[in-house]
């Protein structure tokens, strides 16, 4: 076995310095009943060549993004990941290290989590933001809860346009909680809708902006009108790359702002690991769920790192901690922090740009295709279309053809009778050959 | 100064109360680098949760040691909580309390008692 | 007040550095390294994105008129900055990291290399079923393998670490005990040694927790387990083998017990490393259980997560398993992603998508590489190691529970030390110094000055002796009395010195912010 470095002499003389006969006795404790002697139903262990070829095997019946026309959004976005992401986050201080718990052997993890924070509070526009959460549906969720802590209110409001896996998530947690929740029909332009259902019992309103269909929306009223019955605003962002065009949340008064980080940086992966932005105003600070990391100086007066204000987490407040939360996205933010720093300010608003402007050009083809409609008024890279027909049935269609055309609404949400919706999305990946593939696929499916 | 058993301290000017921790509770918390303290106004009795000190490493809950109403809360503990390590027992205090018995009080240890308490643990 | 006594010092004795200063702030090749704001790369991007060719006018003042405030690195510069600091880290790669409790094994590379292949790495969580049905296909073994060495019937893969697993089995237990009119049970029972996520867990999901007492020898008090159980209560968690490294001796005792009272068993699995391939836990009468992929099944910590936490479900449990899940049928594979027919009981979703796809490759990865005899191998190999370990410290540190072997991990108190100024952090930070990750510390609560050590399977005879001769040779420096400061400032040797916690949290600078007398360059407007 070539990842156990134990010889039958080492293991023979290891009993012998414990002082027992055979291994068995070291599992003496284990109830007799329980006791297995011979090994389980499962095949014996494999070379590094054959284990290979098995899971090579596998991912190549898969549809990987970058394989051809691809048109999939929805919170998890196609983009590209220079190389030196990868490479660094593959080395083995970054990959192998444990949570950063002995300070003095693990700065390079805390001062790339405090870059972290300071990007993502910046991102956000707000103050202070933690060192991420699993992603961005959990994220969602904590906030949730987070605003109850604050408020001491139990009630909470959910914008027909939240990503609708995000508003399941949200209402699993809050109901173990006790927390009542609100989930307005699911709509388009769907944001400002919540105005009306603010009321003085109201703990917070999560609002999603570009939203599940694609629409921006200056929120700006909502949180005014939330401030004045005296809840919080949470502004949740599935594509982070939106923040380099648009508004940032802090700047149209959330106080709390959650992300899907996933596209800057992490790969698609089939939906995980992600990684959770969480940034909220510095006064909610001692109420924010997660791991945080300061500044300090060590016993010489240098400049350092170490995770603080740990008496919110579990393993010290057990049963009074803000959230069960105990891990973060480690690996996952120092991808995001990588990214960003290749991006920097003048890269990410490029990148931006380049998103918007193809979702545009995506945009024009298909309102060129007779019998589809647009959906979405104000967008950033994706947005909705209703096809005659159906979207899901469109989708399998166009397998055929190598394009795969979107997300069919239904598939996120069976039961709001948008059917014929469907979710399309281009990035600065998107070329015009797979838009013209897509057009003219569509248009064929259409026609019949 | 009287004491409880969970190392509170009081001192009675009147009927108003000045509560904190004790020298031993605070020694025994490490640094302290945060105090949450009772607003005004709010009704505690004796052995409610009254605020909250947290050190590096524990957060621990403060109870009333005496029944009453919240005057005012330390103002000067949100940007020097190090105040209840250097004078636990003096400008450290936690709270002013508006007392309605001042049985409660008499009840309490006095400083030799709570020594000898200490002593016992 | 409720008292605490774990005021250990969190603030270091000011010191000056005892040995050769280099005149640029740096130790030899270990770099002095800024923060990518101190860089002056306000206008540099080291990414070269062709132009957009359009404007963004149709979006009106929703667009972003303030800068954002982000520097950027050219691609040289964003490999030197961060391979700088990635060497002021310990890692696995580097020697024994006996963290007890987390299970710091190697990761093999190759897993690395399977999760990147396009065919996962790039696949898109909505991708239409038709065209992922490797990825399901994959998740499909994944659960069979799991539930073959557990001995359960269900799983929900979709937990993102094992908190979120605990999380998990609760909501499952609260809806299986709503589905029958149970709902009025509001305990749950945790040992006083348990990991302080599940106290947490049990009062997120809106339960009150009591505490069952420990026998003298590290177990599940029974007595104390039979008086507290009644029928408020709901479930009783309990690690095992527990945080004391210790197999619970009376576990089939607790589960009939358990059951009797109408309560389910939920079995914290972070420490199944010890038992894989030897011992299912569905044998044990466990009713729901969290595997932490990231220490049975070496997915890298990445320095603090990702992770993932599946949950394996008793027969009771399962029909309230969280959506999505795989099934298979005629047609292939076909994931249930909603509370249709199918999955009629669900108690709800706990992640947006399918749950750490990319930890299920590796972990997989894994478990085809080892093998039913490979993995009991890993169970017997890390046992074996901690017992080695345990019998060559007892020479000068005293084990917390001498009587017995222990199972994956060696706890040891701080007795040993008695009567020298060294504290148990004392005897850590200097064990930096000799090139090792310190080992869990002050945990267990149960134990005074808790040291728990556990090497794993992955550590050559070599290596456990070179780590043992190290702490042997601390242990007699500590008690020699007169090598005070090796362990009062320690460690010396490390990038940085003590770091002064109680600053950090008493004044908590969570940012970056520009020095008061400059001002960031305004960025450039994208074009």
């Amino acid at each position: 076995m070539r990842y156990l470095p134990l010889t039958a002499a080492d293991r023979a003389q290891m009993l012998g310095v414990i002082g027992v006969k055979s291994i068995d006795d070291l599992f003496a404790d284990v109830p007799a009943a329980a006791r297995s002697a011979k090994l389980f139903d499962l095949p014996l262990h494999a070379g590094e060549m054959e284990v290979e070829r098995e899971l090579s095997a596998l991912a190549a019946l898969n549809r990987p993004a970058g394989a051809g026309p691809f048109f999939c959004g929805a919170g998890a976005y196609k983009h590209h990941v220079p190389a030196t992401v990868d490479h660094i986050i593959q080395r083995s201080e970054f990959l192998t290290s444990y949570t950063p718990y002995q300070p003095e052997i693990a700065q390079g993890t805390l001062q790339v989590l405090f870059e972290f924070q300071t990007q993502v509070a910046a991102l956000t526009g707000l103050e202070v933001a933690n060192a991420s959460m699993y992603d961005g549906s959990t994220g969602c969720a904590e906030a949730v809860m987070m605003a109850q802590r604050v408020t001491r209110r139990e009630k909470a409001i959910l914008s027909g346009g939240l990503h609708p896996h995000y508003a399941a998530v949200t209402q699993t947690i809050a109901h173990a909680e006790g927390m009542e929740i609100t989930r307005l029909p699911a709509a388009i332009d769907a944001e400002a809708a919540v105005l009306d259902a603010i009321d003085a019992d109201t703990a917070c309103v999560v609002v999603q902006t570009p939203n599940v269909f694609g629409t921006v929306t200056d929120v700006s009223k909502i949180a005014e009108a939330a401030h004045a019955a005296g809840a919080l605003l949470i502004v949740v962002t599935t594509e982070a790359v939106s923040f380099g065009l648009l508004k940032s949340p802090g700047e149209m008064g959330a106080d709390i702002a959650v992300a899907e980080g996933q596209s800057i940086g992490v790969g698609l992966n089939y939906g995980g690991p992600y990684v959770g932005l969480f940034a909220c105003r510095e006064k909610f600070v001692r109420q924010m769920p997660g791991r945080l990391c300061g500044e300090t100086v060590d016993a010489e007066g240098q400049r350092g790192f170490v995770l603080t204000l740990s008496t919110r987490e579990q393993h010290i407040r057990r049963e009074k901690a803000t959230s069960n939360i105990c891990t973060n996205s480690g690996l996952c933010a120092l991808a995001f922090t990588i990214h960003l720093s290749l991006l920097g300010e003048k890269g990410l608003r490029e990148l931006a740009a380049v998103n918007h402007a193809r979702a545009r050009d995506l945009r024009d083809a298909l309102a060129k295709v007779s019998g589809v409609e647009m959906l979405t008024p104000r967008f950033f890279n994706e947005f909705a279309i209703r096809v005659p027909g159906g979207a899901a049935g469109a989708v399998e269609a166009l397998l055929a053809d190598d394009v795969v055309a979107g997300v069919p609404f239904s598939r996120l949400d069976p039961a709001a009778g948008l059917d014929d919706v469907l979710l399309v999305c281009a990035t600065e990946t998107t070329t015009e050959a797979d838009m013209a593939a897509f057009a003219a696929a569509l248009s064929r499916r259409v026609a019949q | 100064m009287r004491f409880t058993k969970d190392h509170e301290w009081v001192s009675l000017e009147g009927d108003v109360a000045t509560v904190g921790i004790t020298a031993y509770a605070a020694e025994q918390l490490g640094d302290v680098v945060f105090v949450e303290t009772p607003e005004a106004g709010k009704s505690v009795k004796a052995g409610d949760n009254m605020a909250v000190v947290e050190s590096v490493k524990a957060a621990s809950d403060v109870y009333a040691p005496i029944s009453g109403q919240v005057v005012e809360g330390n103002p000067a503990l949100g940007d020097a909580p190090e105040t209840v390590n250097d004078q636990p027992e003096g400008l450290g205090w936690f709270a002013k309390i508006k007392i309605a018995d001042k049985a409660e009080y008499e009840a309490l240890m006095d400083r030799a008692a709570y020594e000898d308490f200490l002593q016992s643990l | 007040m409720s008292m605490s006594n774990v005021g250990r010092p969190t603030r270091p004795e000011a010191s000056t550095s005892n040995g050769h200063a280099s005149l640029s702030g740096g130790r030899g090749l270990l770099q002095d390294e800024a923060l990518i704001f101190e860089l002056d790369g306000w206008d540099k991007t080291g990414v070269d994105i062709a132009p957009a060719g359009r404007d963004a006018s149709d979006l009106g003042d929703l667009v972003r008129s303030a800068p954002i405030g982000l520097p950027g690195l050219s691609e040289p510069e964003a490999v030197r900055h961060y391979v700088r600091l990635s060497q002021k880290n310990h890692a696995i790669d580097l020697a024994l990291y006996p963290l007890g409790s987390c299970t710091m094994k190697h990761n093999p590379r190759l897993n690395e290399k399977m999760a990147r292949l396009p065919g996962f790495g790039d696949l898109h969580p909505l991708t239409p079923v038709a065209a992922s049905q490797g990825a399901l296909a994959l998740m499909d073994r994944l659960a069979h393998w799991l539930k073959t060495l557990t001995g359960m019937p269900a799983i929900a893969l979709s937990p993102k670490a094992g908190a979120h697993g605990e999380l998990c089995g609760l909501l499952a237990i609260k809806a299986a005990h709503e589905a029958k009119g149970q709902g009025h049970r509001r305990t749950v029972l945790v040992p006083t040694s348990a990991h302080g996520t599940n106290p947490a867990t049990a009062a997120f999901v809106g339960y009150s927790v009591t505490e069952i007492a420990q026998t003298e020898d590290g177990r599940v008090d029974l007595a104390d387990l039979e008086a507290k159980l009644s029928s408020d209560v709901a479930a009783i968690m309990v690690t095992n083998p527990n945080t004391c490294g210790l197999f619970e001796r009376d576990i089939l005792e607790i589960s009939r017990l358990t059951h009797a009272a109408g309560a389910y068993f939920y079995c914290d699995g972070a420490n199944f490393n010890a038992i894989v391939g030897r011992v299912r836990p569905g044998d044990l009468g466990v009713d729901a259980m969290h595997i932490n992929l990231h220490k049975t099944f070496s997915t890298p910590h990445g320095g603090g997560g990702p992770g993932a936490g599946p949950v394996v479900l008793s027969e009771a449990l399962a029909p309230f398993a969280p959506a999505p899940w795989v099934i298979s049928g005629k047609d292939g594979f076909k994931l249930v992603e909603d509370a249709t027919e199918e999955a009629a009981q669900t108690f709800g979703r706990m992640v947006a998508f399918q749950g750490q796809m990319g930890m299920f490759v590796r972990a997989y990865a894994y478990m085809v590489s080892h093998g039913a005899d490979g993995l009991r191998q890993v169970a017997e190999d890390a046992v074996l190691n901690a017992n080695y370990i345990k019998a060559r410290l007892s020479a000068e540190m005293t084990p917390a529970f001498p009587d017995g072997p222990c199972m994956h991990e060696a706890l040891f108190d701080d007795s040993w030390l008695e009567g020298t100024d060294v504290t148990t952090l004392d005897f850590a930070k200097a064990m930096i110094d000799e090139g090792f990750h310190p080992m869990t510390m002050y945990f267990p609560l149960v134990v005074h000055g808790a040291m728990l050590i556990e090497p794993t399977e992955t550590e050559s005879k070599q290596e456990l002796d070179r780590f043992c001769d190290a702490l042997l040779a601390l242990a007699r420096a500590a008690k020699s009395g007169n090598d005070a400061d090796r362990f009062k400032g320690a460690p010396h040797l490390a990038p940085l010195r003590r770091l002064d916690e109680t600053q950090a949290a008493r004044r908590p600078k969570l940012t970056w912010k520009a020095p008061a007398n400059t001002v960031a360059p305004a960025p450039l407007a994208a074009e």
